[in-house]
């Protein structure tokens, strides 16, 4: 007889992202703290941020999130090949979100507006303290996002292979909790870094 | 242990999430338009809430799931809120 324990399964995906909600927490933290200290400057800073390109981005992760939430439906009523594509649409999104991420960087470094730079020398400490929250938290967000569709990646080779199936898919199930953390995490950093303005 | 009593959450169900969180994403961006100064961040942190409310209702199964794991989650919020209170009452009222 087969041992398997699907809820401490998911019991032990949540603390650790308990973990991730509190380190994030501590960042925002630090945010709430700096804001109260620098508004006037952090007002200014944040108008440099593309808060088109943080809307695009935003749309992309809520509908990944929701194909993944659908991939489960899709294992769950046996439909294998639905859910494969569920997820790739999903791995999809996260892809556009880092050529959205990889153009917006990209901009601000090449106008010379990254941590230790020269520009930032010049700007004053409330302005800097928003750049390096900017950079380090969207920055962490991002590493989380890669590591998020390696394991989607992972969870979508199973799901193909059938070793993921109607009977046991606690794996997509914390595979995909850990993708909605990622869009939670999302869901407070857009307004707090792009609509400040 | 075996998951005797399995919740499939419909598609439609899902969609429907999707559109809710994408309007209130929507009304976020409307309402930072408009200019209410302090209010603004502040309406922004509340719908952030509950789009997060929302994620981890439906999204992320709570509702479906034993109560224990909603208790964890209520607690480690709870946690974190007295965080926020301490840090901020400190630098605030030093």
């Amino acid at each position: 007889m087969e041992h398997r324990d699907d809820i401490g399964a998911k019991l032990g995906m949540w603390v650790f992202i308990f973990t991730e909600m509190l380190l994030f927490g501590g960042l925002f933290l630090v945010y709430a703290i700096m804001r109260s200290s620098y508004s006037t400057e952090f007002h200014q800073a944040a108008h440099h941020l593309n808060a088109f390109i943080g809307t695009i981005n935003t749309v992309v992760l809520l509908l990944s999130s929701a194909t993944v939430a659908m991939s489960i439906t899709a294992v769950q009523k046996g439909n294998n090949r639905l859910a494969v594509i569920l997820l790739f649409i999903t791995l999809l999104c996260a892809a556009v979100f880092m050529i959205n991420k990889y153009f917006e960087w990209g901009h601000k470094i090449h106008i010379g507006l990254y941590p230790g730079s020269d520009l930032m020398l010049t700007l004053s400490h409330g302005q800097v303290m928003f750049f390096s929250l900017y950079f380090f938290m969207t920055g962490l967000h991002m590493f989380h996002l890669v590591v998020g569709g390696i394991i989607l990646t992972i969870v979508m080779i199973k799901v193909q292979r059938g070793t993921i199936n109607a009977g046991r898919y606690v794996l997509l199930e914390n595979g995909g909790l850990y993708w909605h953390l990622v869009d939670l995490i999302w869901i407070f950093l857009f307004p707090l870094l792009y609509l400040i303005t | 242990m075996q998951n005797e009593t399995v919740h499939i959450t419909p598609y439609r169900t899902h969609a429907w999430v999707l559109i809710t969180l994408l309007t209130f994403t929507f009304i976020t961006i409307t309402v930072t338009w408009i200019d209410l100064s302090a209010l603004t961040v502040f309406i922004a942190l509340i719908i952030a809430s509950v789009k997060a409310y929302i994620v981890l209702t439906y999204f992320m199964h709570l509702k479906f799931e034993s109560s224990l794991f909603r208790v964890f989650v209520f607690m480690v919020l709870a946690i974190y809120v007295l965080v926020i209170l301490f840090t901020l009452s400190d630098y605030l009222f030093r």
